[in-house]
């Protein structure tokens, strides 16, 4: 086995031994720390840009482009192993971006306003790596609670009685959730015995008719504890409140929680209950179309309704969320390419606009809220501005970059031209207006032709909102000095913000990708004999024994 | 041995459940713990259940499977209970975070008007 084929573990080591080694570290020698945490994060960035070449380039030894790496060496449906498909890459790339860019920005000063924020934060990024490497539900509760486990401790991250409260409730729904979750793989193991995910795959169809309603409950509760955790109407109203008292680099790096619970769906619903399920194929699926037409639906009335922007972004996660959901729950392969272009567009651009607000936000009301806990950094921060400003110019650069990023969010996240957040919207509405690819005739059920409404309306939702909320911010009257905006603060959106143009412009790449990931999602026989048939390490044989004489 | 066993966990989620629904922290914690011991017995009662049947093969000449008990299940109840351990520590810190902060132990941070 050669190094490459150990580069999978690495996403989940590498979190691991930093969030260790931070650890050790005295707090206040945070300069070292935050050192520490950049470079490893940039690290992972990295390993995830080359497992994702891995992934999408198959070579002479494995076709489909799944890398297994068991565990232990223990041959599939015994031991514990990591899969490496496209669909993990493609997750494992998007997190470590908005890893990146979440970690520089709380340089600027939100690492220091609370003990072990690295720390928790490596650790969180391994739990969430983890979740989407592993190929075996109990090893997913695992990394959901490593994941959620941290994003506790981020989450009540420079205190505060809004944040305790929040965390509060946040706490107790994911607790009572990952309840849900044990029971749901308890009784999943219970009929199936088995807890690999592609060997699961294998026995469900063969499971008894007598058995058959207590896989199907057990896998309904199990969906439900992601569901609350991928924030479906009626199970995700702790969700805006928790994301809008986080730190902006916590709930940056939070956009991606709320898809973790959609990944595990959009791997589990198609190649557990797809056609070979027998008589529980298609399990799941018009819930999930109804319930994330609902979330979409909920999700646009408020951000109707939020005049807070912290809200308002909360609100855009679910309805980022509810399209996924109902995409998923649609089980057709071009509009889950669609959905997955759509994701990686919708979390980039939410995870800008909740650093962006708070910056707005300083530009609006200089001494309101947030900046009040660190008013002091400002003066002391040795690193400088982009630029030195002059006291009084109508528009001062720093308004206009935060005005021009303003817009590029809004348009991403309202899925209009020529960002990618259109395309993500057009791919998903062209693969539900033609179900059977382009051809002439066919009908459309009311359930597709309420989503493709949905969806436009959601749009239209997002633009009121964020037209008003850009009003606002930019053209109401600002009185007083324009504070400074450091360059580490608007780097990490400009990146998340290029990102997302660099989906636009090579569009075609990207979509060619999404759909050989969501081929391999509705026909996962290959992922399934990939794991089933991983190859185990031959151990090296011994050392001839010395021949005494 | 069934009937107890789902009698016991029944009462356990049941009681867990309702302390879940009351507005105080203190309560949510004992709900939850409660919740998590009914769910940890229920992972138990998955590897179905059997009287004196040892878990782990003593020899390697081939067995009858049906004369011992499913490892896996009490493997995933010991993680669990380490899990929910932790959780239910760092919930309990939060609760008294909340309780030092607002001075009210409902769970909004504030007394109902």
């Amino acid at each position: 086995m050669d190094w490459a084929a150990h580069l999978v573990i690495a996403p989940i080591l590498l979190p691991l031994l930093t969030g260790a080694a931070l650890l050790l570290i005295d707090e206040r020698r945070h300069v070292l720390k935050a050192g520490l945490n950049v470079a490893s994060t940039i690290a992972l960035m990295l390993v995830a840009i080359v497992l994702l070449d891995f992934a999408n380039t198959p070579t002479a030894s494995n076709t489909a482009a799944t890398s297994v790496y068991l565990l232990g060496n223990w041959p599939a449906p015994f031991g514990i192993v990591l899969v490496l498909d496209r669909l993990a890459a493609l997750m494992l790339v998007l997190t470590s971006m908005l890893a990146v860019a979440a970690i520089v920005y709380s340089l600027a000063r939100w690492h220091r306003s609370g003990p072990h924020f690295h720390t928790l934060f490596q650790l969180l990024l391994m739990g969430v790596n983890g979740a989407f490497l592993t190929g075996d539900l109990f090893n997913l509760f695992v990394f959901f609670e490593v994941m959620l486990a941290s994003s506790y401790g981020l989450m009540l991250h420079g205190s505060g009685q809004a944040r305790v409260k929040a965390g509060l409730h946040y706490i107790v729904v994911n607790l009572a959730a990952s309840s849900l979750f044990l029971i749901g793989v308890a009784m999943i193991y219970g009929v199936t015995g088995t807890l690999n995910m592609a060997d699961l795959a294998l026995r469900i169809g063969a499971v008894p008719a007598s058995d058959r309603m207590l896989l199907d409950a057990g896998a309904g509760i199990l969906g439900i504890a992601f569901l609350v955790k991928a924030g479906m109407w009626p199970l995700g109203f702790w969700l805006p409140t928790a994301y809008n008292a986080a730190a902006a680099p916590v709930a940056a790096i939070f956009a991606i929680l709320s898809k973790v619970g959609v990944y595990v769906l959009l791997r589990l619903s198609p190649l557990l209950f797809g056609v070979e399920a027998g008589a529980s194929s298609g399990f799941g699926d018009s819930w999930l179309l109804v319930g994330g037409m609902a979330t979409i639906a909920f999700g646009a009335i408020g951000v109707l309704a939020s005049q807070a922007k912290g809200r308002l972004a909360g609100y855009y996660i679910l309805i980022s969320s509810g399209t996924m959901l109902a995409s998923i729950g649609i089980a057709n392969v071009s509009a889950t390419a669609g959905a997955l272009y759509y994701m990686v567009s919708s979390t980039l651009a939410i995870s800008a606009f909740f650093l962006l607000i708070e910056l707005i936000d300083r530009v609006q009301d200089p001494s309101a809220g947030v900046l009040a806990i660190t008013l002091d950094a400002y003066g002391e921060d040795i690193e400088e501005e982009e630029a030195e400003e002059e006291i009084g110019v109508a528009i001062p650069a720093t308004l206009a970059i935060l005005g021009v990023s303003f817009a590029a969010c809004g348009l991403l996240l309202a899925g209009l031209p020529p960002l990618s957040g259109f395309i993500g919207k057009f791919a998903i509405l062209t693969a539900l207006l033609n179900p059977e690819g382009l051809t002439e005739g066919g009908s459309l059920s009311p359930a597709t032709w309420a989503f493709v409404t949905l969806l436009v309306l959601s749009g239209l939702a997002a633009m009121i909102s964020l037209t008003r909320a850009g009003i606002q911010a930019f053209w109401a009257p600002i009185e007083g000095i324009v504070p400074r905006v450091l360059l580490m603060e608007i780097a990490p959106i400009a990146f998340l913000l290029s990102l997302c143009v660099g989906l636009t412009i090579f569009g075609g790449p990207v979509m060619r990708y999404m759909d050989q990931t969501a081929q391999s999602l509705h026909v996962p026989q290959t992922y399934i004999r990939d794991v089933m048939t991983a190859p185990r390490v031959e151990a090296t044989a011994p050392a001839a024994p010395k021949v005494t004489p | 041995m069934e009937l107890v066993l789902s009698i016991g966990i029944g009462v356990l989620i049941g009681s867990g459940v309702w302390l879940l629904f009351r507005p105080r922290t203190y309560q949510l914690i004992i709900g939850l713990s409660l919740i998590a011991y009914g769910v940890n017995l229920f992972i138990f009662s998955m590897g179905r259940l059997k009287v004196a049947a040892p878990p782990v093969l003593t020899s390697s000449a081939a067995v009858n499977p049906a004369d011992y008990a499913d490892p896996i299940p009490q493997a995933l109840v010991l993680t669990a209970i380490v899990i929910g351990f932790a959780t239910t520590a760092l919930f309990l810190v939060v609760l008294l975070v909340s309780r030092g902060l607002t001075g009210s132990d409902h769970v909004d941070g504030r007394e109902p008007s």
